[in-house]
């Protein structure tokens, strides 16, 4: 048994952390304040190649595999959950279904700016009415001669409205018992870009809800089959749940080093707060917390690279590691007392970015439902 | 057109030191990192290269312990490198480590540039390139800020007392950049891919044609007899302002001699 992370993607993981540390950590905090999606900061992951790991060089990708991206997403999590969905969604949920479903033409025309960063891709499921029941869509899509006149409402839509944002890919009903996925170039008239959520946690990540009125693009926009939308993205979400697992696992992480630093230096009744057992264990907790959830992440995500099914593997990774951020923050939150209510710190923030994770690509109780499924569970 | 790059493997700043008792030099972990500093000479040399069609060679004396910081400039886009070790080295001093680089880049052959840092974070003598220019016969262009190639020549801004110099000189020749002359890129995945399979030679001192009592501490006549911890800092002078303590404030200053 060997899902061990290799020289290289150690090496990665500190190039990456050495960016985070530098170019994020520092701002995080402000850009949360301000809710400002920091495009700078989103640039310079460009031209690390951030955009393109998992994506072959032909399309100006890197070339690496799904761990990679992962240990990308974790190093950025652990300093800001913000940075790391921005990315975390551009890969999984922006380029991969034009990559995966896209025919040669879309993806010599679209990923070249996607897997460099110049460009981000947003994906469309949700809707006002639909979440997890994504099969109750009701956006609708009419072929009219050469194009597709599409109606309907998006909700949560993570990247639609930046500066960059090239395309929202929606999926849309084009037939009573058909569900599509279409390709919407932004700027494209009738896509409407609703202002920015005011949010919990996220708050430095770009999310919209997106109208779609009369809103027309070329036949050609159909990305895959015409009635396989809704397959299709069945298939990149074990994926988008590995990915999302390594953003609960950076955030544990970051509540770990954190806590630890805190307790070592913050004193009461006249010794460090650590060598009290109460914090300690606390600490001692978000570790063990911390593992496990990796290892779940990486053993989904070295099934997926030895191109194995992983759905379950995936489906206990988001829910284990998410639950367990959410947990992690809330201590590590204690540990700093009052300190840790306040904006300054980052494991306030933390506490607030956490709670997404066990909503967002599948709610916990979706994951649930789906690992009961493979236990041969009528759920 | 070739351009050698001196870059030292260094003991990761973050982690904490320790010497050995018996020699009293530095230990060695087998992970070490590229000195911060030389990361600014490997991204003007990966600049240069990239607008003049050139090799980047990487030269580095040290235990090589498993390359992670030699890797670290080969994956930010390095061609090659050449990194001396030999247990005879330990001990080297300045002199002696400029005599190693230089052989190293003589042996190399058909080097036109030499870029080093200008002082490194663990040893700080700042006399390694110009005793490396000074022993190839070449000139050494110090405290370069920004550097540019205009075909053989070599112009350099130096960093002077009140502002710069615009100093220039003819090919081959030695530069020395400071820190923030330019901004290190980070190396990407397929960079680092790619750096796993570069080539690094790994010579001896006698492979380079130096004599083994030319190097060491016996090369370099110089001996670590004992070290001792830095006395504690003592507690400073408070100065309470009610008004009138800048002129304790000179006072103190006038006293140390620094005003
Ligand atoms: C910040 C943010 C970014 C997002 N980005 C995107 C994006 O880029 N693209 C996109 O398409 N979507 C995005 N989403 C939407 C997200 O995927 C949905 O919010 C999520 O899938 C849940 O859907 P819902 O909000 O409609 O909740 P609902 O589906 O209405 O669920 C409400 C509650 O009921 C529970 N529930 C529902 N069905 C069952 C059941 N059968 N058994 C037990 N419990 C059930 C749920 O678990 C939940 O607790 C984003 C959401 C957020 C908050
Ligand atoms: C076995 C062994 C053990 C050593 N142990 C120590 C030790 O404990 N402590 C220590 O400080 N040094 C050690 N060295 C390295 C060597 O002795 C020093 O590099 C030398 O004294 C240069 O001094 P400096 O770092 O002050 O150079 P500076 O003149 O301050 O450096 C200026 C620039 O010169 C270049 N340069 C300097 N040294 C090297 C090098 N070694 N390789 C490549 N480029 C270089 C760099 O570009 C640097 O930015 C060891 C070497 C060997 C072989």
């Amino acid at each position: 048994m060997d899902f061990a992370p290799s020289a290289e993607h150690e090496a990665f993981r500190k190039v990456v952390r050495e960016f985070a540390e530098a170019e994020v950590a520092p701002h995080a905090e402000e850009w949360d304040r301000t809710h400002r999606f920091p495009l700078d900061t989103v640039r310079a992951m460009g031209e690390m190649g951030l955009f393109g790991l998992p994506f072959p060089e032909e399309y100006g990708g890197m070339g690496a595999d799904l761990l990679t991206l992962c240990i990308a997403i974790e190093e950025l999590a652990r300093v800001d959950s913000s940075i790391a969905i921005t990315l975390e969604a551009a890969v999984g949920l922006g380029a991969n279904p034009i990559f995966r479903f896209g025919t040669e033409e879309q993806k010599r025309a679209w990923l070249p700016d996607l897997t460099a960063g110049k460009a981000l891709a947003a994906f469309g499921l949700t809707e006002p009415d639909a979440g997890s029941d994504a099969g109750g869509t009701r956006t609708r899509a009419v072929l009219d001669g050469d194009e597709w006149v599409l109606n309907g409402t998006k909700a949560f839509i993570t990247n639609s409205g930046t500066e960059i944002t090239s395309l929202v890919t929606v999926t849309a009903r084009t037939g009573p018992d058909e569900i599509s996925t279409i390709v919407v170039p932004a700027g494209t008239p009738g896509l409407v870009i609703e202002p920015a959520y005011r949010k919990m946690g996220w708050r430095a990540s770009d999310t919209h809800e997106v109208r779609l009125e009369d809103c027309r693009v070329p036949a050609a926009n159909l990305l895959g089959e015409r009635g396989k939308g809704f397959r299709q993205f069945l298939e990149i979400l074990d994926e988008g749940r590995i990915a999302i697992a390594a953003l609960a696992v950076g955030l544990t992480q970051g509540c770990l080093d954190e806590c630890t630093a805190y307790a070592n230096d913050r004193r009461a009744f006249g010794a460090p707060i650590g060598s009290y057992q109460g914090i300690a264990f606390k600490c001692a907790d978000i570790a063990v917390a911390a593992d496990a959830a990796r290892l779940l992440t990486y053993r989904a995500a070295w099934l997926r690279d030895r191109g194995e099914r992983a759905t379950r593997e995936a489906a206990e990774a988001k829910l284990f590691a998410s639950e367990a951020a959410v947990t992690a923050a809330r201590e590590a939150t204690q540990v700093f007392g009052g300190y840790g209510f306040v904006d300054e710190t980052p494991v306030s923030r933390f506490y607030r970015d956490a709670k997404v994770l066990e909503i967002g690509e599948g709610t916990s109780e979706i994951q649930r439902i789906v690992i009961a499924r493979t236990l041969g569970l009528p759920v | 057109m070739k351009i050698a790059v001196c870059a030292k493997q260094i003991p990761d700043p973050a982690t904490p030191y320790s010497l050995d008792p018996e020699t009293h030099f530095v230990v060695r972990p087998n992970d070490q990192v590229l000195d911060d500093t030389d990361r600014y000479g490997v991204e003007m040399a990966l600049q240069l290269a990239e607008a003049n069609d050139a090799e980047v060679v990487l030269v580095s004396m040290g235990p090589a312990g498993n390359l992670q910081g030699v890797r670290q400039a080969l994956a930010m886009g390095a061609d090659k490198a050449i990194v001396v070790d030999d247990e005879g080295l330990r001990g080297s001093g300045a002199l002696v480590t400029a005599k190693v680089l230089a052989a190293a880049i003589q042996q190399e052959g058909g080097v036109d540039l030499v870029i080093t840092g200008t002082e490194s974070t663990d040893g700080y003598t700042g006399v390694v390139p110009q005793q490396i220019a000074a022993l190839l016969g070449l000139p050494a262009l110090s405290f370069a800020r920004k550097v540019e190639l205009d075909g053989t020549t070599l112009k350099v801004e130096r960093i002077s007392a009140t502002g710069y110099d615009d100093v220039e000189c003819p090919l081959p020749a030695v530069v020395a950049v400071t820190s923030g002359a330019v901004e290190p890129r980070y190396p990407t995945f397929k960079g680092i891919m790619a750096a796993k399979s570069k080539p690094v030679e790994q010579p001896t001192a006698a492979d380079l044609g130096i004599a083994a009592d030319a190097i060491g501490e016996a090369g370099s006549g110089q001996e670590i007899t004992s070290v001792e911890d830095a006395p504690s800092r003592t507690a400073g002078t408070k100065i309470v302002d009610e008004g009138e303590a800048f002129q304790a404030i000179v006072e103190l200053l006038e006293k140390a001699k620094v005003i």
